[in-house]
Formats: C-alpha cells, structure tokens, sequence
C-alpha cells in the first residue's frame, strides 16, 4: 500500500468527523420520531401475542402456546374460553408455536407449518396468531394469499382466533407475497401471474443492480451497503407519505433527492478519500461491508425492528385475462421501463454517459484522453444511488407496501446474482440479469416451497459463474 | 447504571464458550484469509453445516440409544459426520469459485452461505431442521452430557463462574482452540504453509514452480472449513440450533474479529475474538446504562442496544482504513490485492 501523506489522512478524518456528526444530527431528529410512534405507556409489556384456540366453535382449553425470541421463553395454557396471550418488552422477530400434544385427539391442525411460526412486532401492540385446525376448523383464508404461509395475523386484529385470515399483504418481506394472483387455478394461468409478477420484481431490481455495476465499472468496488441504499429510499418515502402525510409526489421528489445526496455523500466522505489514500479494493470491500452494518443498524434504530405499513394505498385490482394485478404494480412497471430506458439513452446517447462507458472500459486511457474521472465516478455515484433509492420505492410496494429495516440487504445478494449473472460491469448486462433472477425466483415457486425462492436465484448465480464466468452479455477478459 | 455490573459481564465473556466458537471460526477464517488470501464471506455457513450435522446426525441415528454405542463413540460419531459436511460443502463451495477472481468468490461464498440458511430454515424439510425455529438443545445434548466429568453444581469465581455442564462445554471448546491454534502454527511453519502464503502473495509465481494452486487453495480451503464446523458444534452446544443466528451478519462479526486482532498472525484471531466480545458486551451495558439514567434523552432500550452494532460497522471501516493489519499483524504480511 501507498504510505499515505499527513494532509490526506487529515482530510479523511475531517470527513469521518463531518459523517458522524451528520449521524448524531439524524438521531436526534430520529428519536423524536421514534418516540411519537410509540406507545405512551412505558409497561414492561409493549407487545401481545394473542388467539383464541377453537376447533370449529368448540373453545378448546389446555393446549399450550410457546412464545420464544428476544430471550423470552414464555409457555402459557389456553383457559376455558380457548384464550391465551402472552405479553413480550421488546419489539423483534418472536416465534410462536403451539404443542401439538396437547391438543385433544383428533384435532390436527390444517398443516405442519402452522405449528410454529415467525411474528415480527408491528406497530400494533397486539398480535393475533391464528392457528387453524384440519377438518373442523373454520374457514381459513383461502383467497389471498400467494405463496407464503399467509395468515400472518399481525394487521392489527385482535385476535378472534379462527375467523379466517388477514393473510396474505401482511407477510413480512424477506419472503413477501408475489404481487399478483390468478382467477382460476390453472397451471397456466398461475404460471402466467408468476412470470408478471417476477418481471416486476425484475426490472425493480434492475433499477439498482445497474447501480452496483456501474459502481463496480467505473471503480473496481463491490458495494455491499447498496442494499442499504434501497432500504434508505424506501424509508424516506414511508417518512414522507405515512409520518408527515405529504402528497405522493412531493414524496417521491424529495426521496429521489435524498437518495441522490446520500449518494453525493458516499463518494464525498468515504469513497474519493479511500481512492486519494490508494486504499486497495479488497480492503474497500470490507469498508463498504462495515458501512452496510452499521447503516442497516442506524435504520433498525430510527424505525425500529417491525414491519411498517405505508399509506399509500396499492391501487385498485384489476382484471388482465386471467391475472388479478393492482394498479399500483402496472404502475411500478411502466415506471421501471421508462427509468431503464431512459438509463440506456443517457449511456449511449450523452457525452456524459459516453465518457462513464469508457471509464469503465479503462479508466486511465479515459482520463489520458481528458475525461475528468472522479466527475464521472461521482455522477455515477448519484446517479446509481438514485435510481437505487427508487427502486426502494418501488419495493416496498412489489412487497405490499410495507417496509423493514433490512429489506435491502434481503435484496442485495439477488442483486449482485442479477449482476454477476448479466456479466459484472455491464449495464445492459445488469438488467437482463435482475429479469432472469426477478423471473427464476418467481417461477420457482410453482415447482418448490416459496421461502426456498432466494435460494433457487443465489444457486442459478452459482451454477451461472461454474459454466460462463463472464457472465450472459460480459467479456471473457474481466474474470482473472 | 451498575458499573461494576457491566464491566462482570464483558469480563465474563473472555471465557464464555460462545468466545470460544467464535475463536475457532475466526482461526479457520484466518486459514482461508489470513494465510491462502481466500476472500470467504461464508464462513457462518461452514458453522451451520457443522452445527445441523452434528445436531441432525444426535437426533435421528442416535446410535447410544438405537445401536447400543457407548456415549464416547456416538459422540465423536456426531463431530466426525459433522467434519465429513464440513468437508463435503468445503468441496461443493470450492470446486466451482476457486478458479475465479477474488471478489467473485466473495459473492459466490455469501450466496451459498445464505442457501445454506435458507435451506435449513424452509417449513418444507422442518421435520428434520426444525424450520425456522431450529433444533431444541435437550435434543442432542444428551451425549456430551452424559459424559461430563464434573459433578458439582458450579465452577469457578466472580464473572467466571458456570454451571457443572457449562463448564464442561467451556474445557471442550477451550481445549480445541488450543489444538486449533498448534495446528495452524505448525502448519503455517511447514514447507505446505510456505506454499499457502506464496499463493496468497503470487499466485502465478507459485504455479510457475509447478505448484498445484488449485489443489493447495481447495485444502486450505477445506481445512478452515473443518475448524470452522466445528466452531459450530461449539457454538450451539450451550444454546439450541437457530437458522437465523447463522446469517451473514456472524460472518461479519466474524471478519471483524480477524481483522481487529490481526490476519495472518496465529494469535491474532483468538486476541479478536475475546476483544470483540468483551467490548460488544461492554458497549452494550455502557449504552444501556446511560439510557437507563437519561443520557440518551427520550430514546428507549432496544434503540441503545442498536446503537453498539452501528459502532461494530464503523470500527470495522476504521480498522480496515486505518491499521489493516490488526493489533498484532505485520502490514507486509497482509495483502488486501485481489
């Protein structure tokens, strides 16, 4: 490594100490938030798990419920109504699960996933878990649900036991439900709703995945804390629409304006001073890494560690043939398209995306023939966290309005597989790859269980690098 | 805020076993970074295959109770297939990205470690992983603890005391640090170690004196993954088996572990993993306890103990920046070139 002079390191430092104090800013800013959407009460019991145990209309007592997570291990019996609740501090992820033993014979419930389950804590203090039975237990949420064990109860219902399902829009993100669903049940019509949905999820994804490679062209850095980015977006407008309750537009101008300073500010304060330092790319690597945990940590503080509803609402439903779509998603798409077509103009087409092209393609022969490369890295910087921050948006809706603290770094890994699988560097690469990894993941689940999805993409991304290293569209000469 | 409370627990986890686990990880990460300049970002996953073959191996053989074993046998048993997947996912992971550049094996290493969770996590095999909510400890514990020596009911004084079982996990864990620590220092002084770091320097330089890379790169490989699978029966020996505690973040952790005491040093690894601990630990009371007296203003409880995972992310960009090599590396030692 380059031994670095004393002025350089200074400026780095003066950087750090301008971020932290930018962070500091923010939290306090933040907590004040934070502390408007909690609860006055300052119980010990912020959350409640609660349901009511019933095998048709018959209350059933004595069937023991397990609550564990956060440290808390708590088993409570169901009385003589067929209630039981169970009172956490801490919001978090809990898992909730029911003693089969214990329920009389002959009650079984409707399937082995519902016997214990995930619940991440809400806004909502209390949490209805649902636990239907077989043969006699009431209806259950038939409709909705697209995938996921569905019937997740955390929209705030109360906990009426087996009325059936607030399912479906409620499934926490890191395996969300598809957007869209069918009218009939024929193969080829789920097969049809499952490739829809999967192009939208696609070309969202495409949306930041051109982000990474153009980072990764023109700088040489893998950016784990893009995911981040996304995830930045997406709470920016859920800040802007749900808390202050602005206009949508006004909303999205001012998410997409922050996303690009938050850019700005990535290359400004940790970036240019790693590349004036000559820092090498592994060790930028692990930066970057550090950078993703503790952005992801900062956002689990200021929004804590629940799913948040937007309230924006999804859109109508609409008919296409046999696919059931909302508005909102025809909408994501076309968004999508424009943005990516107007990305592939602006690279072929401008003087500017010309010289970012060739920065990618040999910075030093680039800045010989007077092209201003940390210009262009910068722009590349804005422009990539842009059009990451809108994807963000657009996520949170592809996943039913609703955001999570590390929803992006759930995205991220389908995003570098979207990347290595068009060829690392390559633009138009990144966006037939994140189609494919949108179409794979959504397909996948016609053939294999849905919370195995993300795995189906990251082993296509494997399998990808085993037989053509370079990529679908990348050169051969980029793999060493 | 009880200060002489905080600095017990931090004190406390120098010898936890979970400090422990964490050590043998960061040695076999170590092996892969530090020593060949493998860019492994799964190593969370070598710990989960370790953990669920060892655990899944106890529960449905269970050859004490099915075979008439003795407990010694079934237990070693348990760590041998748990070596065995080590070695098998050591293989599947290494056959197709050791030929590729560094960063790609990074990508390739992180995807893998997360199919791994997703895999033992989905509802679809549970009667076998437990799905998401994992394995029950009791469930496979019975071996290592029928063997337990120690009968009283506690050992040790002030923050290191433990119960009889807990202790005996600790003796466990401790001593295969110690054999894992002589193992990479001899290894690492012997002409195959010379060969690992001439890989890790040059790789073309060594393959030009007819050095197999690509077979020294899969040892190595293969060898951090065994110590890191058992890392993971450590690991989940005091605790149940849980899909979720095995994502990337523990690699991160894990990384920062190896960075902070020093890659490619054969004490640096063990020197991070205790500093880690013992620091997250203390952060964490001392965030807690100023909350606790309304230092933080109105921000609650769950909001300090984010705060010190912020800290972990930034001393991880401060220490890569700024002292790459560690408390106890040697800069030249370390290459960070791709």
């Amino acid at each position: 490594m380059k031994t670095s002079s004393r002025p350089r390191r200074r400026g780095l430092w003066r950087t750090i100490a301008v971020a932290l104090a930018g962070m500091a800013l923010a939290t306090g800013g933040a907590t004040a938030v934070a502390a408007a959407e909690l609860p006055a009460t300052e119980s010990t019991d912020q959350f409640t798990f609660q349901g009511i145990i019933r095998d048709g209309q018959t209350p059933l007592e004595g069937v023991e419920i397990t609550v564990t997570g956060n440290g808390v291990e708590e088993t409570v019996a169901t009385d003589a109504s067929g209630a039981w609740s169970v009172g956490v501090a801490d919001p978090g992820t809990y898992t909730v699960s029911i003693d089969t033993a214990t329920l009389p014979d002959g009650v079984t419930l409707r399937g082995p996933e519902f016997e214990s389950r995930e619940f991440t804590t809400a806004s909502t203090s209390q949490i209805g878990v649902l636990f239907p039975f077989a043969a006699s237990g009431g209806g259950g949420s038939t409709g909705g649900d697209t995938g996921d064990t569905g019937n997740t109860g955390t929209g705030g219902d109360t906990g009426t036991g087996d009325t059936g399902g607030t399912g479906g829009d409620a499934a926490d993100p890191g395996g969300g439900s598809a957007a869209t669903g069918t009218t009939d049940n024929s193969f080829w019509s789920t097969v049809l709703a499952r490739a829809v949905s999967g192009l939208g999820f696609g070309l969202l994804m495409a949306l930041g995945a051109i982000g990474i490679t153009l980072i990764y062209g023109t700088t040489g850095v893998s950016n784990f804390a893009h995911g981040e980015l996304l995830t930045f977006g997406g709470i920016v407008f859920y800040a802007t629409t749900t808390l202050v309750n602005w206009p949508v537009w006004i909303a999205v101008i001012i998410t997409l304006v922050a996303s690009a300073a938050l850019g700005y500010m990535h290359d400004w304060a940790i970036f240019k001073p790693l590349r004036k330092r000559g820092v090498g790319l592994v060790q930028v690597l692990i930066v970057t890494i550090g950078l993703s945990i503790a952005l992801r940590y900062f956002f689990q503080f200021l929004i804590g560690g629940g799913i948040l509803g937007l309230s924006v609402p999804r859109g109508d439903i609409l008919n296409v043939g046999p696919i059931v779509m909302r508005t909102g998603d025809v909408v994501s798409m076309v968004i999508a398209i424009v943005v990516l077509v107007a990305v592939g103009l602006f690279l072929t087409r401008t003087r500017l995306g010309k010289a970012t092209r060739a920065v990618s393609d040999n910075a030093s022969l680039a800045s010989a023939s007077g092209i201003d490369v940390d210009r262009v890295i910068r722009i590349v910087w804005v422009l990539g966290a842009l059009l990451t921050g809108g994807s963000g948006i657009l996520y949170t809706y592809f996943i039913g309005a609703n955001i999570k603290w590390d929803v992006g770094f759930t995205v991220l890994l389908l995003l570098f597989a979207g990347v290595t699988l068009g060829g690392l560097g390559s633009a138009f690469g990144a966006l037939v790859g994140a189609v494919v990894v949108g179409l794979v993941t959504e397909l996948s689940t016609l053939w294999i269980a849905a919370d195995l999805r993300y795995a189906v993409a990251l082993l296509v991304l494997i399998l990808v690098l085993l037989f053509r290293p370079q990529g679908i569209l990348g050169r051969r000469e980029r793999v060493g | 805020m009880d200060f002489l409370a905080i600095l017990s627990n931090a004190a406390g986890e120098i010898l936890s076993p979970t400090t422990a686990a964490f050590a043998l990880a960061t040695i076999g990460l170590n092996v892969h970074f530090g020593y060949a300049g493998l860019l492994n970002f799964g190593q969370a996953a070598f710990m989960a295959v370790g953990a669920y073959a060892f655990a899944i191996f106890t529960m449905q053989v269970d050859p004490t109770a099915s075979l008439g074993w003795p407990v010694w046998l079934s237990f070693l048993a348990a760590v041998f297939v748990a070596i065995l997947a080590a070695v098998a996912f050591g293989l599947l992971l290494g056959i197709p990205t050791l030929r590729l550049r560094g960063d790609y094996l990074a990508i390739v290493t992180i995807a893998a470690a997360e199919i791994v969770r997703f895999t033992m996590r989905t509802s679809e095999y549970s009667t076998v992983t437990g799905g998401s909510q994992g394995l029950r400890g009791q469930d496979y514990k019975g071996d290592i603890d029928a063997l337990n020596p120690l009968t009283g009911s506690t050992y040790g004084f002030g923050p290191w005391t433990a119960t009889a079982y807990d202790t005996w996990v600790r003796i466990l864990a401790w001593g295969l640090v110690i054999v894992a620590l002589i193992l990479v220092w001899l290894l690492m002084r012997s002409p195959w170690g010379r060969v690992i770091k001439g890989i890790r320097e040059d790789e073309d330089a060594v393959r030009s004196l007819g050095k197999n890379v690509y077979g020294y790169k899969m040892q190595a490989l293969i060898l951090g993954g065994v110590i890191g699978g058992l890392a993971g029966i450590m690991f989940v020996l005091p605790r149940a088996v849980q899909p979720d505690n095995f994502a990337t973040a523990m690699t991160f952790y894990i990384w920062t572990a190896l960075l902070l005491g020093g890659a490619a040093t054969v004490i640096g690894p063990l020197l991070g993993s205790i500093l880690f601990w013992v620091l997250l630990s203390f952060t964490g009371g001392l965030l807690s306890g100023l909350q606790s007296i309304g230092a933080f203003g109105d921000m609650t409880g769950t909001q300090a103990g984010q705060l010190r995972f912020v800290l972990v992310g930034l001393a991880l960009i401060a220490i890569v920046v700024f002292r790459p090599q560690g408390i106890l590396g040697n800069k030249k030692e370390l290459s960070f070139h791709v």
